[in-house]
């Protein structure tokens, strides 16, 4: 059929079974929109801020496992979309981003709202098109998608100028994707398989080390059953929380930076690490050539260039984490016997025994972590947790009870702080039936703030709980241990009234002290199910331990600090 | 780590920025680009990229690897066993001995290939490092300009 740029925009989407698209509009983008206002097939979903947009087409996509969809206009909008989009391509999320443009007559002149958005995009998406004929546009958004959900996933953004958008052309979606330059290994080598599975058997001390690649491949149930019949214990990155139910005993816990002794421990005890979808971060192996040192490395991920980048690895394979499980599972049935590892589980207790994660209560104050343990106790697996960036984060990674994948959506890869509000949109967008919690600090809630409108607007009670320490906490934190307590621009003790601030949106606040009015503000937030921010005061001087300091080896932790 | 000098060869889809991938791909991951050829391989939809860099063994299995990521590149040829050749034009003054030139040209197989009223351009085609070698010997001709095309290779 003959239809304008636009019009192919909104029958790709459909075609592509999207429901929703977080997005806002301006000049270049403007046919697009007018398009969108014609049709009823999806639900836009207008942010007050391009940011927020893209990472609450991140939240939706981290939730419901489909591509998230998100779209801004040129110059500005597109600028404003960057962090978000480079977000997603450290995190691997599937995007698809796309933009509007100036005119074709006008690239390259300085137009107002004109920049180079490919230019920009290119080194931090999965791929990116300026579309200068709209006779492209069938095959370019039909290819966006297919790109950024199959292979390691990721955005891919979509540059498209105004006059495209008006261009009539012939449409036709029904056209296979054939990329002839791009054709991801799923299927892992047999004979690397064979290999591994037999360096498991004769291994005394495997380690099953789990990255985010276990959740976006859809893995997390056969690594639950792989792990209870070969009885290997296993540790999470960041990424990968709930993939193992946290009440599984193989489960260790978080590796890393802040993850527990124990698991850090076992990484470094370990004979044989079995990395799956997981890219060995500064942020998780500490000095790297301290880690894992007497361990043989099996690596399987998706993504060749992560396979021995900084780690060299004794059993490559590249593929997809589920199909080579799938291989793996009978033979690891046939080879492997599970009672051989316990004398390594017992030493895993040993470590745990020895140092816990734990925090010291404190009658006076509230202490941070108990307040994410409460809000677990309260809600366990009925709540979807997004987090912002610093030191709520490491806290909730550590003390929040996950079970299930995609539970927890978080900025790991690119830190981004104003990640976790508008994520929590799109979360609760994706899953109406759970309740979206996003779990921040005073500093980085003020970094999306104005989507308290968005939610307000599109009823998607989102419940914010910030812990609130007056300071950049994380900051703070190093600069107390590393910069002799010089706490360089990170207090903020002014502050606006967090609950007076909900209010003037539309939604409802809450400013708690004491565990009694947690309790009280928490139950009433989920009861009236609306917007809601509940402002914790904790303890200023809280830090986030065990910790190991940047560099540093992962058995070398720091445990307590004691101030000097 | 050993910085040893290599000859990547990349077959690209010819199309719009795919050039800019490549080279952002190396400023961006810090890689060194010693030279870059690029041209359409004839009655085909790809083009040729001839890059030569310097990196240890890991950091060329990176690069490759990268490389290889980009979504428009079909083919990496790293280890291959490479026929490596490059080309120079030079100016020289036409006040220096004409039959001095010559003997030099003919050593390297090369040729004056213009003469205007007071310069002359010579060029040669050879391997990198007779190339080198052939700037170094005709410096005494006083040149005024010398361009270097870097290289252009082919797997045997």
């Amino acid at each position: 059929m003959q239809i304008s740029g636009s019009q192919m925009i909104i029958e790709a989407l459909i075609a592509e079974e999207v429901e929703v698209v977080f997005g806002y509009p301006g000049g270049a983008i403007m046919n697009v929109y007018d398009a969108i206002y014609q049709q009823n097939s999806f639900q836009h979903i207008l942010t007050r801020h391009e940011q927020a947009a893209v990472h609450a087409a991140e939240g939706y996509a981290k939730t419901s496992g489909k591509v998230g969809v998100a779209m801004i206009t040129s110059g500005p909008g597109f600028t404003n979309a960057v962090t978000g989009i480079a977000d997603a391509y450290m995190d691997s999320v599937p995007l698809v981003v796309i933009s509007g443009q100036v005119p074709m007559s006008l690239i390259g002149t300085d137009a107002f709202q004109e920049i180079d958005a490919v230019g920009i995009s290119r080194p931090c998406t999965k791929h990116n098109y300026l579309v200068t004929d709209a006779k492209d546009l069938p095959r370019v958004l039909k290819e966006a998608f297919y790109l950024a959900r199959t292979g390691r996933p990721g955005p891919v953004h979509v540059d498209i100028p105004k006059d495209v958008t008006a261009q009539i052309a012939h449409f036709d979606y029904s056209k296979e994707v054939d990329l002839e330059t791009y054709k991801p290994t799923i299927k892992g080598n047999i004979r690397q398989i064979k290999k591994a599975v037999e360096a498991m058997a004769t291994s005394k001390r495997p380690l099953l080390y789990l990255g985010g690649g276990v959740v976006s491949s859809g893995a997390a149930e056969l690594v639950r059953e792989f792990a209870k019949m070969t009885q290997i214990p296993a540790v999470e990155t960041f990424m990968a929380r709930g993939t193992l139910h946290h009440a599984d005993p193989l489960l260790i816990s978080m590796l890393g930076m802040h993850g527990s002794y124990a698991a850090n421990m076992a990484m470094s005890e370990t004979d044989l690490v079995i990395a799956l979808g997981a890219r060995f971060d500064d942020r998780v192996t500490g000095k790297l050539s301290e880690f894992a040192k007497n361990a043989q490395i099996i690596h399987v991920d998706i993504d060749p260039a992560s396979v021995s980048k900084l780690v060299t690895a004794h059993f490559p394979i590249v593929g997809d984490v589920k199909n080579v499980l799938e291989a793996m599972m009978p033979l690891a049935q046939e080879q492997i016997d599970p009672v051989r590892f316990g004398g390594w589980h017992n030493t895993i207790a040993n470590f745990n025994k020895l140092h816990p994660l734990s925090y010291k209560e404190d009658s006076d104050r509230l202490k941070p972590q108990w307040v994410i343990q409460r809000i677990g106790e309260t809600l366990g697996d009925n709540a979807n947790i997004t987090t912002d960036v610093g030191q709520h984060q490491m806290w909730t990674a550590q003390f929040y009870p996950f079970s299930r994948p995609r539970q927890w959506s978080s900025s790991g890869g690119l830190g981004t702080m104003g990640y976790g509000f508008p994520a929590a949109i799109g979360t609760k967008r994706a899953d109406m039936e759970r309740i979206s919690v996003n779990i921040t600090g005073d500093g980085s809630i003020l970094m999306n703030i104005q989507e308290l409108m968005t939610a307000v607007e599109f009823k998607l009670p989102v419940i914010n709980v910030i812990l609130n320490n007056n300071f950049l906490g994380m900051v703070r934190q190093w600069q107390t241990m590393f910069y002799d307590k010089r706490h360089s621009q990170t207090d903020l003790s002014i502050q606006p009234d967090f609950v007076m601030l909900a209010q003037s949106f539309g939604g409802i606040g809450y400013r708690v002290h004491t565990k009694e009015e947690f309790d009280a503000a928490l139950s009433d937030a989920i009861e009236k199910n609306m917007v809601a921010i509940i402002d914790v005061v904790i303890d200023r001087f809280e830090n986030v331990l065990p910790m190991v300091p940047a560099g540093g080896s992962l058995f070398n932790m720091m445990l307590e600090y004691k101030e000097k | 780590m050993e910085q040893a000098r290599r000859v990547i060869s990349v077959i690209v889809l010819n199309e719009a920025s795919v050039l800019s991938r490549i080279s952002g791909l190396f400023s961006g991951r810090g890689y060194n680009i010693e030279s870059l050829t690029v041209a359409p391989i004839p009655e085909s939809k790809y083009s040729r990229i001839t890059i030569v860099t310097a990196g240890s063994v890991k950091v060329m299995e990176q690069i490759t690897k990268q490389l290889h990521k980009l979504i428009p590149v079909l083919k990496v040829y790293e280890h291959a066993n490479l026929v490596e050749n490059e080309m120079a034009m030079v100016k020289l003054p036409l006040s220096e001995s004409l039959g001095d030139v010559e003997a030099l040209l003919h050593a390297y197989h090369g040729r004056i290939v213009d003469v205007s009223a007071d310069t002359m351009v010579v060029m040669i085609t050879d391997e990198p490092i007779r190339v080198s070698h052939f700037l170094e010997a005709i410096k005494r001709f006083h040149p005024k300009e010398i361009v270097r095309s870097g290289s252009v290779a082919l797997e045997r």
